[in-house]
């Protein structure tokens, strides 16, 4: 039974990372209805960033957020500015093609930058701490990446509803022209959308670097996690984001328990489950 | 008259291959209220669109203060000083009634105007304040739209159709509200469909048809046989 216990909270704390993986996606897709492909290969981007950081400086990957995270949301406002804006219409294929070219490139040139070699970012004695709840082993570096997730969909939450850039986010997602005439500029709000997105993504890789190898292949497959946990939550709904996360990870947990193969698969399982039974997520987004 | 506010200069409007205005000229001296009416499919909301910046123009079709505005972007235009209260109110509904108003306030022009001025102006929205915007009336949103516009404190405010689809007590209280929001010398273009309300308010008027200005002139000087073969293109 306890093993049982194990499994689902485990899977619980795996759910805040997808969590992570899935709000830069769900910000993105709610602010300009832009479905980013290449967001599980800017999380791999965000972890390589993070080796390098912490190799050229010798500092700790959660250290290394401190200039990781910036320059990620730079990455994104420029990407935004430049490339992303001229792809937005009412046309929602561009973007879908674009982004998908974007991952291809951003893929080869880890790659061509890094080689196909597996890498791990080196958190030291955190990676292994664990403490010990109610018969339960419960790891140091899963509880923080869950207690991080709460903390970033918090924030995002609170920039979205207390502050003028989230009233203009949200303003510029009601109706784009007339949040122009409120003397919003689209494209800055968007490149600010982005930038905030892939801070967050910035968090998400690095956790997941310090978790587990990384190489500059598995892209595709958290951007698989992160739509999950987006569409299992809800769209537009930030705390459903994190819901759907956990709902995610505990299917994993528990299938990989029932049998070790079976984790990823479990996993999609419960997405289509959900998908069927409430096509809006189980927490949408309420429209006024 | 003194150096116009707004000139139009021989002002084209386009949609894809679509003309909806040919060659408008208009001066709006500052201070004047001016009537825009027109049958529908005129071309007054492409007019507001053009002007307001949500259609690019040639620059120098649009000027302002001097200013060629014709070939910026809406929120470039905010920020120059036009403000515009859209057909249908289009309130943002994801935000409250008072981040709509707040958001109108985002160009940060000095003036009269600031929240506790909109809700003296409209009380019944201080009392919605918390409101999802899109749980208010008609006539509640109107005065949002309005109040929304006017918190960026603009030299010049358009007006499109903003008696559409309300109640005529709705319309007489927006009305009633017009001249307190004028007197501040802003200058105002008011388009709509209700001629003898929008005249009642203007000093001078231009009849769009097919768009092209059919009839300008002073208010008083206008004759009603006048405004209707104007506004219909055919003789009284």
């Amino acid at each position: 039974m306890i093993e049982w216990i194990n499994a689902i909270v485990q899977g619980i704390l795996l759910g805040g990372l997808y969590a992570l993986f899935a709000a830069g996606l769900s910000l993105i897709f709610g602010v300009m209805r832009l479905v980013n492909i290449a967001h599980g290969d800017l999380i791999i981007l965000a972890a390589y960033l993070g080796l390098s950081t912490t190799i050229l400086l010798g500092v700790h990957p959660f250290v290394a957020l401190l200039i990781v995270m910036p320059a990620m949301a730079g990455i994104g406002y420029i990407l935004q500015r430049g490339l992303l804006n001229q792809t937005l219409g009412s046309d929602i294929l561009p973007p879908l093609l674009v982004t998908f070219g974007l991952s291809v490139i951003v893929q080869n040139a880890l790659l061509e930058g890094y080689t196909a070699d597996p890498q791990k970012l080196n958190a030291g004695a955190v990676e292994t701490a664990s403490i010990a709840v109610g018969g339960l082993s419960l790891g140091v570096l899963p509880l923080l990446t869950f207690g991080i997730a709460i903390v970033v969909i918090a924030g995002l939450q609170w920039i979205f509803y207390s502050t003028a850039l989230g009233c203009g986010f949200r303003a510029v997602s009601d109706n784009q022209d007339i949040a122009q005439l409120m003397g919003l500029n689209k494209a800055h709000i968007y490149g600010l959308a982005m930038a905030l997105a892939l801070a967050v993504t910035a968090i998400a890789g690095i956790l997941l670097g310090v978790r587990t190898s990384f190489d500059p292949a598995i892209g595709g497959g958290r951007l698989i996690f992160g739509f999950e946990a987006v569409i299992i939550g809800g769209l537009g709904n930030i705390w459903g984001t994190l819901a759907g996360g956990v709902i995610l990870g505990v299917a994993q947990t528990i299938g990989a328990k029932i049998d070790p193969g079976w984790q990823v698969l479990a996993g999609h399982i419960a997405f289509l489950v959900v998908l069927a039974v409430r096509p809006n997520g189980m927490f949408p987004r309420v429209e006024h | 008259m003194s150096d116009p506010l707004l000139k139009l200069s021989g002002l084209d409007a386009h949609y894809g291959d679509f003309q909806a205005l040919f060659g408008l000229d208009m001066d709006i001296a500052a201070g004047e209220v001016i009537a825009i009416i027109g049958a529908n499919g005129a071309g007054k909301t492409t007019l507001m669109r053009s002007i307001s910046g949500l259609l690019r123009n040639e620059a120098a079709q649009v000027t302002f203060k001097g200013q060629a505005i014709g070939e910026l972007r809406a929120d470039q235009v905010a920020y120059a000083g036009i403000a515009l209260v859209p057909e249908g109110r289009q309130l943002f509904p994801s935000l409250s009634v008072e981040e709509n108003l707040r958001l109108g306030s985002t160009v940060g022009r000095p003036g009269p105007w600031s929240l506790d001025a909109v809700y003296d102006l409209f009380p019944i929205l201080k009392e919605r304040r918390s409101q999802a915007s899109t749980s208010l009336s008609g006539g509640q949103q109107q005065m949002v739209a309005i109040g929304r516009a006017l918190m960026s404190n603009p030299e010049l405010i358009l007006f499109d159709e903003i008696s559409l689809g309300l109640a005529p007590v709705i319309i007489k209280s927006i009305y009633d509200a017009l001249p307190s929001i004028i007197s501040g010398g802003m200058t105002a273009l008011i388009v709509e469909q209700d001629i003898t309300k929008a005249l009642a308010v203007s000093s001078r008027v231009y009849c769009l048809q097919e768009g092209r200005v059919s009839l300008t002139g002073r208010v008083e000087d206008i004759t009603r046989d006048q405004i209707t073969a104007a506004y219909f293109g055919v003789d009284a």
